[in-house]
C-alpha cells in the first residue's frame, strides 16, 4: 500500500514534470493555428515539420545555432584550460596566501554578475568587442565556480603522485598534463557539460552585447520572435524545441559524469 | 622564490587575468559609476560626465517604480526560495526512499528541467497559461474548476512566474539533497527506531537535522538565484501587467540598456548586491543558531 502510494507520487510528479517539454515537442508538429483552436488538444491531427522549415529556411535559426554553437564551444574549451589550471594551484601547489586568495574568491561567489555589467559593457565597448561572439565569451574565460570544483576534486589526488613526478625529473607543466589532468577527467567532464549548458542557455548577456540580428544566440532570437510571432504558437514551440533539443540530449548522454560531479562538488563544499 | 611558487603564479594568471580584469574591475567601476551621472551624453563625450555623490540612490528612494520592483523581487524570492526547496526535498525524499524504484529514471526526469533554455521554457509556459487556449486552463475548467488570465491577471502573474521558477530549479536542489540523504549514517537511524521513534519522528528528529548544512547551501544557492531575477518577466509579461512582475535587475536593464542611465542603473544594481548580501548572512545567521 504505502509502496503503491510512493509510486503513484513518483509518478505524478514525473508526469508534472515532463508535460511541458512534451507539450511543447508535440505542439511544434502541428500546423498553423492548430494549437490555437477550441477546445485545445494535445497530439497534432496531422504531424508536419512545417514549422521547422518555416525556422530554418525562411527565419534562417540555423545561423543563431551556429552562434549558440560557436560561443558555446569557444567558452567550454578555453575555461576547462584556465580553470584547471586555477583549481591545480589552488588544490595542489604551496604558495603564500593561497587560501586567502581562494577564499576572496569563493566570497565573490555573492555578488551578482549585474553589478559589473555596465562597465563591463562600456570595456566592450572601448575594445571594439561590442557585437562580436569574443564579446560574450570573454567574460566567460574563467568562473570561480569553476575553479572551485576543480580544486575541490583536485585535493583527492595524493601529494605523493606529484613528488614522485618531481623526483623524476618532470617540469611543472608537465606535471599538470600528462599526471593530474588524465586523473581529473570525470571532474573535467562535469565542467565541461556544466559550462556549455551555461553558456547556451545564457541569456542576459548575449542580449546586451549582439545587437545585430545575424549575430543574436539562440535564446536571443527566439525572445526577439516571440515579439513578431506572438500568434505563431506553433512555430514559437519549434524554436523552443530547437534549442532545448542540444542541451537536453547532451544531458541524457552524459548525465553520469554531469550529476555525480554536482554530488561531489556540493559534498564536499 | 620557491619553484612550486613560481609555477603558481603561471598557472593562476590566466583565470586570475580574466577575474581581475573582466570582473572584480568592473564591479569596483559599477560602484564608481553609481556615483555619477553617466548617460547617453557622457557615452557621446565623457566630459559630460559629473560626479553626484549619492544623488542617484536618493533619486531611487523617493522613485515609486524602484520600490514595485525590489517588493516584486522579494515576493518572487521570499515565496518562490522556499517552496523551490520544499519541492527539492520532497522530490529528493521521493528519490531517495528505499522503496523506490527506477530511482535513476525519476532522478533523470526531476533534473530535465535544469539543463532546459530558460528562454525556450518561458515562452512554453506563456503559452500553456494562455488564457483561452493554454493547457493549464483546459485541465482546471475538465475537473470542474475556474481558470484565469494568469498572465495578464496582476493578481496571477507572479505567482504564474513562481511557478514556472520552481519546475525549473527544483531539481538543482533535490541533486544537492540527494547527496545530503545518502551522507546520513544509516546507524542514527537505527538508534531511533530501537528508541522507539516513528518515521515521522525520524524525519524530524534524525533528517532534518543532518541536513542542515544542505539546507544553508541550497538556501543561500536559491536566493542568490532568485534575486536575480530577470529572464522569465522579460519573456513572459515584459514585466507586466501594472508593473507587477517588473524584478530589480529588469529595472536596471531597462534604464541602463535601454534608455541607457548607466549611472542610475549601477546604483539599482549596487543595491541589489546589498540585499543579496544581507540575503546570504541572514542565512548564516539563522543556520548558527540552530
Amino acid at each position: 500500500m504505502k509502496k503503491a502510494l510512493l509510486h503513484a507520487a513518483l509518478i505524478a510528479g514525473g508526469l508534472l514534470t515532463l508535460f511541458p517539454l512534451l507539450w511543447m515537442v508535440a505542439a511544434s508538429f502541428m500546423s498553423n493555428g492548430e494549437a490555437t483552436t477550441y477546445p485545445p488538444h494535445v497530439l497534432p491531427h496531422a504531424p508536419t515539420f512545417e514549422q521547422y522549415r518555416e525556422l530554418f529556411v525562411r527565419l534562417k535559426i540555423s545561423r543563431a545555432f551556429f552562434s549558440s554553437g560557436t560561443i558555446a564551444v569557444v567558452t567550454t574549451l578555453f575555461s576547462l584550460l584556465f580553470n584547471s589550471m586555477a583549481g591545480y594551484a589552488f588544490a595542489k601547489l604551496r604558495f603564500g596566501g593561497r587560501d586567502r586568495v581562494f577564499g576572496l574568491l569563493l566570497a565573490a561567489l555573492v555578488i551578482p554578475a549585474q553589478v559589473g555589467m555596465l562597465p563591463l559593457f562600456l570595456m566592450m565597448k572601448a575594445l571594439g568587442l561590442v557585437n562580436t561572439y569574443w564579446g560574450v565569451i570573454i567574460p566567460s574565460l574563467a568562473s570561480v565556480f569553476g575553479i572551485f570544483l576543480i580544486r575541490q576534486f583536485m585535493l583527492s589526488i595524493p601529494q605523493e603522485l606529484l613528488e614522485a613526478a618531481r623526483i623524476d625529473g618532470a617540469g611543472e607543466l608537465r606535471i599538470y598534463w600528462s599526471v593530474v589532468m588524465p586523473l581529473a577527467r570525470p571532474i573535467l567532464a562535469t565542467l565541461a557539460i556544466f559550462t556549455f549548458m551555461t553558456t547556451w542557455n545564457d541569456f542576459m548577456w548575449p542580449l546586451i552585447v549582439l545587437s545585430d540580428e545575424s549575430r543574436y544566440t539562440l535564446p536571443v532570437s527566439l525572445a526577439n520572435l516571440v515579439g513578431e510571432h506572438a500568434q505563431d504558437v506553433e512555430l514559437m514551440m519549434a524554436g523552443s524545441v530547437v534549442t532545448v533539443l542540444p542541451v537536453l540530449a547532451l544531458f541524457l548522454f552524459l548525465q553520469r559524469y554531469y550529476i555525480a560531479g554536482l554530488m561531489a562538488g556540493s559534498v564536499k563544499g | 622564490m620557491s619553484r612550486e611558487a613560481r609555477a603558481a603564479i603561471l598557472f593562476l594568471t590566466p583565470a586570475l587575468f580574466v577575474l581581475v580584469l573582466f570582473f572584480f574591475i568592473p564591479v569596483l567601476a559599477g560602484f564608481a559609476l553609481s556615483v555619477t551621472d553617466f548617460d547617453l551624453y557622457a557615452i557621446g563625450d565623457i566630459h559630460n560626465l559629473r560626479f553626484i555623490a549619492l544623488r542617484n540612490y536618493a533619486a531611487l528612494l523617493r522613485s515609486p517604480i524602484f520600490w514595485t520592483a525590489f517588493a516584486n523581487t522579494l515576493y518572487f524570492s521570499v515565496i518562490g526560495g522556499p517552496l523551490t526547496v520544499a519541492t527539492s526535498l520532497a522530490a529528493a525524499l521521493l528519490v531517495n526512499a528505499k522503496a523506490a524504484r527506477y530511482k535513476t529514471l525519476f532522478r533523470t526526469i526531476y533534473f530535465a528541467p535544469v539543463v532546459t533554455t530558460l528562454v525556450a521554457v518561458a515562452i512554453v509556459f506563456r503559452f500553456l497559461y494562455h488564457a483561452r487556449f493554454g493547457m493549464i486552463n483546459r485541465v482546471l475548467e475538465s475537473v470542474g474548476l475556474q481558470g484565469a488570465d494568469w498572465l495578464g491577471d496582476p493578481k496571477w502573474a507572479m505567482p504564474a512566474i513562481i511557478l514556472v521558477a520552481v519546475w525549473k530549479n527544483f531539481g538543482y536542489n533535490m541533486i544537492i539533497f540527494i547527496a545530503g540523504l545518502q551522507n546520513i549514517p544509516e546507524e542514527l537511524y537505527e538508534a531511533a527506531r530501537i528508541d522507539g521513534a516513528g518515521e515521522w519522528k525520524q524525519f524530524r528528529h534524525v533528517t532534518l537535522p543532518m541536513l542542515g548544512p544542505t539546507f544553508l547551501f541550497v538556501g543561500i544557492v536559491t536566493a542568490i538565484g532568485y534575486l536575480q531575477l530577470f529572464a522569465e518577466p522579460y519573456v513572459m509579461t515584459k514585466g507586466g501587467p501594472l508593473n507587477r512582475t517588473l524584478s530589480a535587475v529588469m529595472l536596471m536593464y531597462q534604464e541602463g540598456f535601454k534608455w541607457w542611465r548607466m549611472g542610475y542603473a549601477a546604483a539599482i544594481a549596487f543595491l541589489l548586491f546589498l540585499v543579496i548580501a544581507a540575503a546570504t548572512l541572514l542565512q548564516m545567521r539563522m543556520q548558527e543558531r540552530r
